[in-house]
């Protein structure tokens, strides 16, 4: 494929989205689309590290988190506008990213992962004291008027996140056909083995940790307009780890395709599980289908088409 | 010949437990070495050591004249040591030909521009007469076709001194005399080669110098005759 | 200047909860020190024996310790389940063992939720009267809610320590990861092993929950508290040392106690994360470790 290609599909995708909320249509389709989209982003960040490089991130929520306090944090202190906010969202998830990478990643990846788990518990400790940002009762903001091309903000975010899933997966996209992505590969496959042939491996696997990072806070960056109150409970919701974990999981973890399948299908089913049934109940729902899914079939939803098709192949 | 490689004084322990004390050898430039000693004598240890794998207690390691020993695996590897392993380990996610990539496109990167790769990755399977199954992956190949896997891996990494970490155990007579061609012919395209094998007939064969470990220490070197005729080698394998 | 009554205090409650502490990391000491088997779903299996210990005690007045201890063999069954699921999808195809993580995680996450389904978020506490009393040493005043869990607690790590130094299922448990080879040469399984040490762990799970409930209060989502603090104690003490457990309980509970008293009690979850960084960083094998 031309290397300019995937940057017209992305084009193409944002400025279909932006015709899409002009068409009208009931708010709360924004609001749910946001929330798949959302995770689009969340799954593909995971997967970079977790199912290119082979290291499980249990903290979404923290770099998440990292990323919707820090656009807050320039809401109150500078009101800066939205791009500025998605900017400082990146750095700082991905300084994040790179910080635990850097303490943690020349251990075995067991190391790492607990690691992960432990920070969102002590990030949300020190967020809950902050009282800058609310502390942890949390803080309410009044969204500003949303630009002049749309009619409110629930479109306006709406469109912003389908940039945002659109940049991820084109990144994803990016690392998984390029070299990086062949020596991420390599050192899922067999990290020994990779470091004897040439791969830097502490290297590619910071890189990974720090983009991974990075988009994760750059999808929370716009949570506090989302959302309106940013309260510690909710930002920190185990919810984002787990989904993020089994979106790419259930999806397939190989390509860039399983973070978005298991996004679409596992996000839409949650939308609409939580309005019919209790959410606690689509949550055990989820757990439930992450863990077979790792015991049954590892390769996910794209490894048992690919199966599927070998076998017709015969 | 220049050395290529130097050993010296090269100690390394595991807790209380000493597996190499005070190792020193030398290789030279374009030479077939050969490493025996009976089990655990330190010999996969002495390896691990060279190519990075493991950190020294202890001793000095020089190749191409720089000292090496602080040096990550990976620069070792870009510096021109690589080793295959015992225990295949390839890439199993990716096909024959993508095994053989990386290595070309991360540890001979400056030798070989991006658009060669996948060109010099069949020439090299075809070496080893591999090409056929380029598209196959890993799970799929015989015992032997794996061992020419690690082989072709390391020669693609387009080392100068290559260490063949017992490649043939576990390999009939028919599969020893099909991959000692292979081996020859990489000395031949003037790759140093550190062989470590139990098969004493294809050490012998192969061999210009031989070093022989015993608990950690070396207890001869020499040519392959000087070697088998030594008493204190004798002893080692076959006891008092 | 700071008031030596307090800091007396602080420590003495220090120590207690790290014997406590302690206890709760027995499983992990177990299963990843000695096993390499990465089970952070152990804290939901805590919680579990405290809501067990909740439930009996609610329903049918029982003690929480005598709950404990009954439910072990009920909890080390649920271990031996647990690990065969393990095994038939990972360790016997010998698959990467971060798969095992994301296995061990869905089902903290599982337990938690039917928790939540089945107790609601609130907070559940139970009703014994021996927990609220105390009484004083001097100026140091001990509490019956942490000295009690305690003194189990190092009941229970000293019998894990006799049982893996003195019977031969213990020092096969112990030799398992090391040499699993010579151990069938024995004519020992060591899957079988394995098997009997991993339901162990989640065994003591039992015991743990019901002094974690003694202690305070519980709501299905503090086990996330505590897999910083137990992994923390498991590294700082060195993997596999039950001795070692101990000592890193007890430093751990010393350095939560201090900071709780004098910065408050909301920065003490961040000092198990802050022990376990340094600890990575500095010394992976930890003070007593292999």
């Amino acid at each position: 494929m031309r290397k300019t290609v995937p940057l017209w599909i992305v084009l193409g995708v944002v400025v279909a989205a932006f015709l899409f909320t002009h068409l009208g249509g009931n708010r709360y389709l924004y609001f749910a689309g946001y929330f798949v989209l959302q995770y689009i982003v969340l799954a593909t960040a995971w997967n970079i590290l977790g199912g290119y490089t082979g290291y499980v991130n249990f903290g979404t929520a923290a770099f998440f988190a990292t990323g919707a306090y820090s656009a807050l944090v320039l809401i109150l202190a500078f009101k800066a506008p939205l791009p500025v906010q998605i900017l400082a969202g990146a750095i700082a998830a991905g300084l994040l990213g790179l910080g635990i990478g850097y303490l943690t990643l020349r251990l075995r990846g067991v190391f790492f992962s607990i690691a992960t788990l432990a920070l969102s518990v002590v990030l949300m400790t020190v967020v809950s004291n902050w009282e800058y940002v609310g502390g942890g009762k949390g803080l309410s903001i009044i969204r500003p008027k949303p630009p002049a091309l749309f009619p409110s903000h629930a479109e306006y975010l709406f469109v912003v996140m389908v940039c945002l899933a659109a940049g991820a997966v084109a990144l994803a996209w990016w690392i998984e056909h390029s070299w990086v992505g062949r020596g991420l590969a390599a050192i899922r496959d067999n990290e020994e083995a990779a470091e004897c042939m040439g791969v830097p491996t502490l290297r590619l696997k910071l890189l990974a940790t720090t983009l991974s990072g990075s988009l994760m806070g750059v999808a929370g960056t716009p949570f506090p307009y989302y959302v309106t109150l940013v309260e510690p409970g909710s930002v920190f919701s185990l919810d984002y780890a787990v989904n993020s974990l089994a979106m790419p999981m259930i999806g397939g973890t190989t390509t860039w395709v399983g973070p978005i399948i298991g996004a679409v299908l596992l996000g839409t089913a949650q939308q609409v599980a939580t309005v019919t049934i209790s959410s606690e109940l689509n949550l055990l729902i989820v757990g439930i289908v992450l863990v077979a899914f790792v015991l049954l079939a590892p390769q996910g939803i794209v490894g048992l088409v690919q199966r599927l098709f070998r076998r017709r192949r015969g | 010949m220049a050395a290529l490689l130097e050993v010296r004084g090269v100690t390394k322990r595991f807790g209380g437990f000493r597996a190499l004390n005070e190792v020193s050898l030398e290789v030279r430039e374009g030479e077939r070495f050969g490493l025996i000693g009976p089990n655990g004598s330190g010999k996969t240890t002495l390896i691990n050591c060279i190519s990075g794998a493991l950190g020294t207690d202890g001793g000095t390691l020089i190749f191409r004249g720089k000292d090496i020993t602080r040096l990550p695996a990976h620069r070792r590897t870009r510096l021109g040591i690589c080793r295959s392993f015992q225990i295949p380990r390839p890439f199993t996610s990716m096909t024959i030909l993508e095994n053989l990539c990386i290595p070309l496109e991360y540890a001979a990167h400056d030798q070989v521009p991006r658009s060669a790769v996948a060109g010099e990755a069949m020439e090299i399977l075809r070496l080893m007469g591999l090409d056929a199954k380029a598209d196959t992956r890993p799970a799929d190949l015989t015992q032997i076709d794996m061992r020419k896997l690690e082989l072709a891996r390391a020669m693609a990494a387009k080392p100068r001194l290559l260490i063949s970490d017992e490649a043939m155990a576990g390999l009939s007579h028919a599969e020893v005399d099909a991959m000692l061609p292979i081996l020859f012919a990489l000395s031949e395209r003037g790759i140093t080669i550190i062989m470590i094998e139990h098969i004493m007939r294809a050490v012998m064969r192969f061999s210009q110098r031989i070093a022989v470990l015993d608990a950690g220490e070396k207890i001869a070197e020499g040519s392959p005759d000087e070697v088998v005729n030594n008493k204190r080698v004798e002893t080692a394998y076959l006891g008092e | 200047m700071v008031s030596l009554d307090l800091l007396l205090n602080a420590i003495v409650a220090g120590i207690l909860l790290g014997g406590f502490y302690a206890a709760v990391s027995l499983g992990i000491s177990v299963s990843f020190g000695l096993l390499d088997i990465v089970n952070i779903a152990h804290p939901a299996f805590v919680i579990l024996g405290s809501y067990t210990a909740y439930a009996m005690n609610r329903f049918a007045g029982l003690d929480p310790l005598l709950t404990g201890l009954l439910f072990t063999p009920v909890f080390y069954a649920l271990g031996v389940m647990v690990y065969r699921l393990y095994y038939l999808g990972f360790e016997r195809k010998g698959e990467e063992s971060l798969r095992g993580l994301v296995f061990f995680f869905g089902t903290l996450f599982i337990v938690e939720v039917v928790l939540l389904l089945a107790y609601g978020v609130d907070y559940r506490m139970i009703e014994a009267d021996y927990v609220g009393r105390s009484f004083h040493i001097g100026v140091v005043g001990i509490a019956f809610r942490l000295l009690l869990p305690c003194l189990v607690g190092l009941m229970i790590t000293l019998a894990l320590h006799l049982f893996l130094s003195r019977t031969f299922y213990g020092r096969a448990i112990k030799a398992v990861s090391q040499d699993s080879q010579a151990l069938r040469l024995m004519g020992v399984n060591p899957v079988k092993i394995k098997r009997i040490a991993f339901a162990l762990s989640i065994a003591t799970a039992s015991l743990a929950g019901a002094l974690l409930i003694l202690i305070g209060p519980v709501e299905p989502s503090i086990g996330r508290e505590y897999i910083g603090r137990v992994f923390a104690i498991v590294v700082l003490g060195g993997m596999g040392s039950i001795s070692g457990t101990l000592v890193a309980g007890i430093i751990l509970g010393i350095a939560e106690s201090l900071t709780s008293t004098f910065s408050g009690p909301s920065w003490a979850p961040a000092v198990s994360f802050g022990i376990l960084l340094v600890v990575l960083a500095v010394r992976p094998a930890g003070l007593l470790g292999r």
